[in-house]
């Protein structure tokens, strides 16, 4: 299958390896990987904090650069919850922009459903011989309705121990300007989601979307937790041959 | 006898700043959600039809608000025939009016109060008591945060941030000055504790004629009012004395009996995790020989035809008040009540203090960014409020009401950078170049960040480089973050 890469802004500038795994697994698994250079940004974080017209001009960009794709795989919980979610009411009733992003919006996938639901695979081949805690995210979780597909994912990678998160389905506190209006709250919410990662003893914190683990991570190493966060995909691109975390 | 009031507290970041570092606070919290999270969860996985009821409870609210305007005249028809008084209060200011010459009316200066979330809100007890008349709160938990001279801070237990030693403390210091003394020696059993307010109540119930009430719901074609409790002392207040005011919130209408049905329901489930409460009590106009022998329904607007006039906002009209959203949310969890400066506390409470009271102060304005966004709010309510979206949209207003400063200037910066490829590249360039230089600990608003969180490392070269790269047949997959 030719699947499009919506990369988002987060990971093509300051997680790139998130990228380049999607491309390697899915690539291995016998599909092709296409990536506009036209993209940037879905437009969550000027939605989210009330910028609305802002994010409308991001979704039309996204709109104009995918529509043309027959599935969209994106490597973020709660970039691929906006355009699903929220790109069906963002335009104006009749729009242009409602319209097409209504009809966009069901081809758009977590790298967890377009591998379970639309490439019917829950074994990838991959190998990472570590143990591994998995954190379910909000917009995983509540929004895409995620459920047993990480899991099931992460059970079939050769060499995981998979431990149980306690308090998973509790929100981290990143909730993107949420961790800077709110530092406070943000703080006390990201150190008990770090504390229960470090009370299961799992090397790795893993999860489907890096704006997550970018704030439990930042809270895990000023902590000196000595825990490693690392993407799904990363994991899920990990083999004998070529291993994460070597 | 000062009552505490939510005016002039601070805007919610400033006021969760204490309440985040109240290390006993949070554990009070923590504990008392905790609990009601896991009762609320059994008794709603129990039923297989709970999706259905809660459509069910969403329909009925919106087609009745849909035509609040005919369902309230025939309330007003229906609780008339009945042998009450309905009066109708546009504001805060003229429902203490209202009330205050019934009370005076009377000819008594002491009131006994059901716990009430609309008399909570118009703030009548200071009203009352600027006239010298005395009104006593009857609830458990309302009346520790009266004696306490304290604020409730939940909607089914205002006193959820104290524990039973504080409690203790309060009854033993506090009782006398209000009626019946604590007993010599109270400890902080929780029966000692309950003992001692049955004795010090009892005395008010016997001896107050006129009470004053709220209702969780008004039966529109019957005229009846409903009150669910869980300790009987609202079912004294509303049988025992002469005169009984009821002040309403238009949006606490149901059409009918039979609608009736569905959220009592809704209600105990999400509310105090049982499946149903002990106390329902439902009384109709007057009954001659039988119950007080006037009544008065104060109905009261006080912002709520503004926020119907609000397509996405309206939807907070549904909210039954059954803080299953407070008890869920891992912001409530960390700050508890007081930190929303207003008498909704929690996730409804920031959707819903600002529509009522309008996005006018700092205090209002805060309270739809003191959310993560989770969603774990909408996920639980019994009436399907989707209080993620009622946020976004407050924010919008907040954002579009704002004079240009430092954040929509960062905003619209972001736009542009993110609105064009060629822009976005060259700023992860920039940042790629600069990498080294990322300081530990960031200045000004980066260090609402970098206070708790360490940065992430900038890696050599943005993911599109290496696509380009390796499209030309370049050095590909090799390298590592
Ligand atoms: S918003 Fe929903 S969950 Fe929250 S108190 Fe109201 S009815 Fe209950």
């Amino acid at each position: 299958m030719r699947i499009a890469l919506f990369v988002t802004c987060v990971n093509d500038t300051l997680y790139p390896g998130t990228g380049r795994a999607v491309v390697s697994l899915l690539e291995r698994l016998g599909h092709e990987v296409v990536f506009s250079e036209e993209q940037t940004c879905c437009g969550q974080m000027h939605y989210n904090s009330g910028y609305r017209r802002d994010a409308q001009r991001l979704a039309v960009r996204f709109v104009r650069t995918f529509e043309d794709a027959d599935a969209v795989v994106a490597p973020s919980g709660s970039c691929a919850a906006m355009i699903r979610d929220n790109y069906p009411r963002l335009g104006e009733h009749g729009s242009r922009l409602q319209r097409a992003a209504s009809e966009l919006a069901p081809r758009v996938y977590d790298l967890s459903e377009l591998l379970v639901d639309v490439l019917g695979v829950t074994d990838v081949g991959a190998y990472f011989p570590h143990t591994v805690t998995y954190h379910p995210t909000c917009h995983g979780l509540r929004m895409l309705r995620l459920g047993d597909k990480p899991y099931r994912l992460l059970r079939n990678v050769r060499g995981l121990t998979l431990v149980d998160l306690p308090g998973a389905a509790e929100c981290c506190g990143f909730g993107g300007t949420f961790a800077v209006k709110n530092p406070d709250v943000s703080a006390a919410m990201g150190s008990d989601k770090a504390r229960n990662a470090a009370s299961t003893g799992a090397e790795v914190l893993c999860a489907v979307d890096n704006s997550c683990l970018m704030h439990i991570g930042g809270t895990l190493s000023r902590e000196r937790a000595g825990m490693r966060v690392v993407h799904l995909a990363e994991i899920l691109a990990s083999t004998e041959r070529e291993p994460a975390l070597a | 006898m000062s009552s505490a009031t939510f005016v002039g507290m601070p805007a919610f970041p400033d006021a969760a700043r204490g309440a985040t570092a109240d290390a006993q606070l949070r554990h009070n919290l923590r504990k008392a959600t905790g609990t009601i999270r896991g009762k609320r969860g059994e008794v709603v996985e129990e039923l297989d039809d709970w999706s259905e009821l809660r459509e069910a409870g969403r329909a009925i609210k919106d087609r009745t608000l849909r035509h609040l305007d005919r369902y309230l005249e025939t309330l007003e028809e229906s609780v008339t025939a009945a042998g009450g008084t309905v009066h109708w209060a546009a504001d805060a200011d003229e429902a203490r009016a209202i009330v205050t010459r019934l009370v005076r009316a009377t000819g008594e200066r002491e009131v006994v109060k059901v716990k009430s979330m609309a008399t909570q809100e118009i703030e009548l007890n200071n009203a009352l008591e600027a006239e010298g008349i005395t009104a006593y709160e009857t609830d458990l938990a309302e009346l520790i945060v009266q004696l306490g001279e304290d604020l409730p801070s939940h909607f089914l237990v205002p006193a959820i941030h104290r524990n039973r030693a504080e409690i203790g403390r309060i009854f033993r210091e506090r009782m006398g000055a209000w009626g019946v003394p604590a007993p010599e020696g109270l400890g902080d059993d929780p029966r000692e504790l309950a003992e001692a307010a049955r004795r010090h109540l009892r005395q008010k119930f016997l001896e107050t004629r006129v009470a004053v009430s709220g209702a969780n719901f008004a039966v529109a074609d019957t005229g009846s009012l409903v009150v669910l409790e869980s300790e009987g002392n609202g079912r004294m207040c509303l049988t025992l004395p002469e005169t009984l005011i009821s002040v309403v919130g238009i949006e606490k209408l149901v059409p009918s009996w039979s609608d009736l049905e569905v959220f009592m329901q809704l209600l105990p489930r999400s509310s105090t995790g049982e499946r149903m409460n002990p106390y329902s009590t439902v009384w109709t106009g007057v009954t001659p020989g039988d119950g007080p022998q006037e009544f008065h329904l104060v109905l009261l607007d006080n912002g709520r035809t503004d926020s119907l006039a609000d397509e996405v906002g309206r939807q907070a009209l549904r909210c039954i008040r059954c803080s299953a959203c407070l008890n869920i949310c891992p912001v409530y969890e960390r700050t508890g009540g007081h930190a929303y400066g207003s008498v909704y506390p929690g996730p409804i409470g920031a959707i819903l203090t600002p529509q009522l009271q309008g996005l006018q102060g700092p205090v209002e304005k805060a309270l739809p960014f003191a959310s993560s966004l989770c969603g774990a709010c909408y996920e639980v309510c019994p009436v399907a409020i989707d209080i993620p979206e009622v946020l976004v949209h407050l924010r919008e207003k907040v954002v579009d009401g704002k004079r240009p400063g430092p954040e929509k200037a960062a905003m619209a910066a972001a736009e542009w950078v993110l609105e064009d490829p060629k822009r976005l590249h060259a700023a992860q360039r920039a940042a790629s170049a600069l990498r080294g230089a990322v300081p530990r600990r960031l200045p000004g608003p980066g260090a609402a960040w970098t206070d708790t969180r360490d940065v992430p490392d900038v890696p050599e070269r943005p993911f599109r480089d290496w696509w380009r790269d390796r499209s030309r047949g370049g050095r590909g997959g090799e390298e590592r973050r």
